[in-house]
């Protein structure tokens, strides 16, 4: 190697090492699916990693062929081309092979499946419900509703031209003006459904996202194990506002859950009653 | 028969119409190829500037360029321009002016019909591309046209509805041309596993067309009634499902799928063996492993849809189906890889291109697996992992192969050899670009990015910053293609019959450039090895 080769060669590995800062800045969050608090997004997480393996085994191995039959058979190096066109045997090998690779990949994931689907023996029921733009949850039982928008922080911040850097705004679209509250260690059983369009309740946290459609009423589950803030978005198309629909889940440990759904009951049925009387309520907030 | 066609076209060719005349009643498979051609290549441009102004606007976080609503407008017309004008046509175009030369037939089998399924485009993408000056905007509600969103759309929605249709009769009338032509038009000795792999994948491609083209006129036909007529197909409210119409539209939607690449496989199958100088790698296992693709094509349409809410029986048998397809996909991928073994090969840019197609088609083959797995789609649908997956199998798929097949029978077409350097400069710009402007929105998707979204979190902000960089140096690459391909069509070093040393096939008998009527007396085509070679 000549010595402009070795300083091309050590630039280049420069510029390399260049953009790692960029990727470990970035961290694995921001590279690969989340882990997830519930069981079913842990199953999910070690699915996606057994398959995501797979394909790069697969991928070292067809790459390596097709890269060593570049540097190997080229007729600048007097490669000779043989004549063969045809082996039964290895033909039947690589159907076969990743016949085999598959089933063995959908055992799991059938289970995985069979386990997302199973919704009895829930704890408590929230409806979702999709509107362009912003989600209703109705804690069924419990009387509790509320609508869930866009947080006006970053509502005014992503507006054409805002001239408000969204680094500056706190959790820029993924935050929300009533966030739904949940407890941990409940089966919760979720209930879609949309008044206009086609929307879809996301958040990956959980491990899943299911449509929210007008006229039918979805079923999934999730059961939180970590108390925690878990931030998600409308993930189907649903019109202009379509990217500016988060979801913000609280979940709270079950006493403080018992406590915020007990203030929270109090507190609307206080708004019903100001509704029902709108004078006594003006005159109340007046003084 | 054959003797008719003759004399017919000796005297066609004393009477030649010139200027525009000449394009607009040719009946010419050569002309109507060259036309195709153009016109998917505009309409790439087209289609890739409203994807500049995606990435434009995806450069930073917040709004800068453009408002929610025409960010969607751009990715349904990209989506809609980019299949529906610059693929389908240039698959089109590139069936006209091979098929005929493959199979040593005259001109393709309905040369009128063929005239007209050409012309019917500009009109449909008349009324398409129009829309953007419209009350209301442009159709908006994403490609795949899902109501009830897309029963919002303002003036535009007729417009959407008619040129859908427009463009499905174009490609029935273009598919029922190609069998037709295959079918009956054969020189003598062409018997079926002769056929290039080319002609194979197009008549594989050709009765999809014609199996799901209409599926999706019945499909928007619905849209239009429930619209103006007061039907209620797809709405709730009055009895109907919008879950239907998702069904109905990927029953076409993944044929179609297949539309867009297995001609991209016939190509692939041609540059290979070329330069590896190595007959192709089990020929009879392609044409099976494309036959059950296409088969399986109309089997797996819900796996675009798994989180509709699916009985669970109706998710693991998409599911089945839908891995299932790496079988046959991965023996055409091994094929390729056994052709190039033990080869001897060179590297002009068809086969730089046809090779990156291999390796960047796999590795959308690979995501294609990820997501076919249902309990994981729960997670990959509708977020940047998907776009990352259908930009890896349908522009380094079938764009490459497109690429890749232009420069491989360019000096064909034109009697011109294009020129090396610019092409190979092409290549690298482009396959570097694509991959910094995709494969960094695998990461996005993976960590939570949802798609057709205008504006996202900032904790997005990195790789979409990289990613339209990447898109920026891409559409500009291919600016060099438009120039090479010019540059080829004015003048060159002169290309001789075979232009390639390890090509085979009847096309590569005829002069360079082919002349306008080539296989008036039909060939003996039982001395050529076909695609068996």
């Amino acid at each position: 190697m000549t010595t402009s080769g070795i300083r091309r060669s050590a630039r280049l590995f420069a510029s390399a090492l260049a953009l790692t800062p960029l990727i470990a800045e970035a961290g694995w969050d921001q590279l690969n699916l989340t882990r997830g608090v519930t069981p079913y997004s842990e199953t999910v997480y070690d699915l996606h990693m057994m398959i995501l393996w797979v394909c790069v085994v697969t991928g070292i191995g067809v790459f390596g062929a097709i890269f060593y039959s570049i540097l190997k058979f080229r007729k600048s190096k007097g490669a000779v081309a043989a004549h063969w066109h045809e082996n039964t045997l290895v033909e039947f090998l690589w159907t076969a092979v990743p016949a085999v690779i598959l089933v063995v990949m959908a055992i799991p994931a059938t289970k995985a499946l069979v386990m997302m689907e199973d919704v009895s023996k829930s704890d408590m029921t929230i409806k979702v419900t999709g509107y362009q733009w912003r989600w209703r949850y109705d804690y069924i039982g419990e009387g509790i509703h509320m609508y869930s928008g866009l947080a006006r922080t970053s509502d005014v911040a992503r507006q054409l031209n805002s001239g408000i850097d969204p680094k500056s705004v706190e959790n820029y679209l993924l935050e929300v003006d009533n966030e739904l509250v949940l407890p941990v260690g409940r089966k919760i059983r979720f209930l879609t459904t949309a008044s206009d369009v086609i929307h879809a309740w996301w958040v990956p946290a959980l491990g899943w996202k299911r449509d929210a459609i007008p006229g039918y009423i979805n079923e999934s589950w999730a059961l939180i194990k970590e108390p925690g803030v878990y931030r998600g978005q409308c993930a189907e198309l649903c019109g202009k506002d379509h990217g500016f629909m988060p979801v913000v889940v609280r979940a709270l440990p079950e006493a403080e859950y018992k406590v915020w759904v007990e203030k929270t009951k109090a507190e609307q049925a206080a708004k019903t009653a100001g509704l029902a009387q709108p004078a006594t309520a003006a005159v109340a907030q007046a003084n | 028969m054959s003797q008719a066609a003759t004399h017919h076209d000796t005297h066609h060719e004393a009477h030649h119409a010139t200027g525009i005349t000449r394009w607009l009643t040719t009946t010419n498979h050569k002309d109507i190829g060259t036309m195709y051609l153009v016109f998917s290549l505009i309409m790439f441009f087209i289609g890739g500037s409203m994807a500049m102004i995606i990435r434009l606007e995806l450069f930073q976080p917040g709004l800068q360029f453009v408002n929610p609503q025409f960010f969607n407008s751009m990715t349904t017309m990209h989506a809609l321009v980019m299949i529906f004008g610059a693929v389908m046509p240039a698959w089109t175009g590139f069936a006209n002016w091979l098929v005929p030369l493959m199979i040593g037939a005259p001109d393709m089998a309905l040369p009128r019909l063929n005239n007209w399924s050409f012309w019917i485009l500009p009109f449909a993408f008349t009324l398409l591309l129009g829309t953007l000056f419209m009350p209301g905007g442009a159709p908006a509600g994403g490609w795949t046209m899902y109501p009830p969103l897309v029963l919002q759309t303002g003036e535009a929605f007729p417009f959407l509805i008619f040129a859908v249709h427009f463009m499905g009769a174009s490609s029935i009338a273009g598919a029922i041309n190609i069998i037709a032509t295959v079918f009956n038009m054969r020189a003598p000795g062409m018997t079926l596993m002769k056929l290039p792999l080319f002609v194979w994948t197009w008549i594989i491609t050709a009765f999809l067309l014609i199996a799901s083209i209409p599926v999706l006129a019945g499909a928007v036909t619905m849209l239009l009634t429930d619209k103006f007529f007061g039907t209620s197909f797809f709405n709730a409210a009055g009895g109907g499902d919008p879950v239907m119409f998702q069904h109905i539209f990927w029953f076409f939607g993944h044929p179609e799928v297949y539309i867009l690449i297995l001609p991209a496989f016939g190509i692939a199958s041609a540059i290979i063996p070329t330069f590896a100088r190595k007959p192709l790698f089990g020929y009879s296992s392609m044409v099976y492993a494309a036959a059950s693709i296409a088969f399986l094509s109309f089997i797996v349409w819900a796996h675009h849809m798994f989180t509709v809410g699916m009985p669970l029986a109706g998710e693991l048998f998409f599911m089945y189906a839908t891995v299932l397809i790496a079988v046959p996909t991965g023996v055409k991928v091994f094929n390729w890889v056994a052709t190039m073994w033990q080869g001897s090969m060179t590297f002009e840019t068809p086969m730089l291109f046809a090779i990156a197609f291999v390796v960047l088609f796999t590795i959308g083959g690979f995501s294609g697996l990820m997501l076919g797995v249902t309990p994981v789609d729960f997670q990959y649908h509708d977020t940047y992992f998907v776009v990352a997956h259908f930009h890896y199998v349908l522009v380094t798929g079938a764009v490459y192969a497109l690429i890749a097949g232009t420069y491989f029978w360019l000096p064909k077409w034109t009697g011109h050899m294009y020129d090396e350097k610019l092409g190979k400069l092409h290549f690298w710009l482009s396959t570097i670009s694509v991959n910094v402007l995709f494969f960094p929105q695998h990461f996005l998707g993976l960590a939570g990015m949802p798609r057709r979204i205008p504006d996202y979190a900032v904790q997005f902000a990195d790789w979409n910053m990289v990613s339209s960089i990447g898109g920026f140096v891409f559409g500009a690459s291919q600016l060099l293609f438009v120039w090479g391909i010019v540059k080829c069509a004015r003048g060159g070093e002169k290309a001789t019959a075979q232009v390639w040393e390890g090509a085979h096939g009847l096309e590569w008998t005829v002069p360079s450039p082919a002349p306008y009527h080539t296989f008036s007396e039909p060939p003996d085509a039982s001395t050529i090895e076909g695609g068996m070679r």
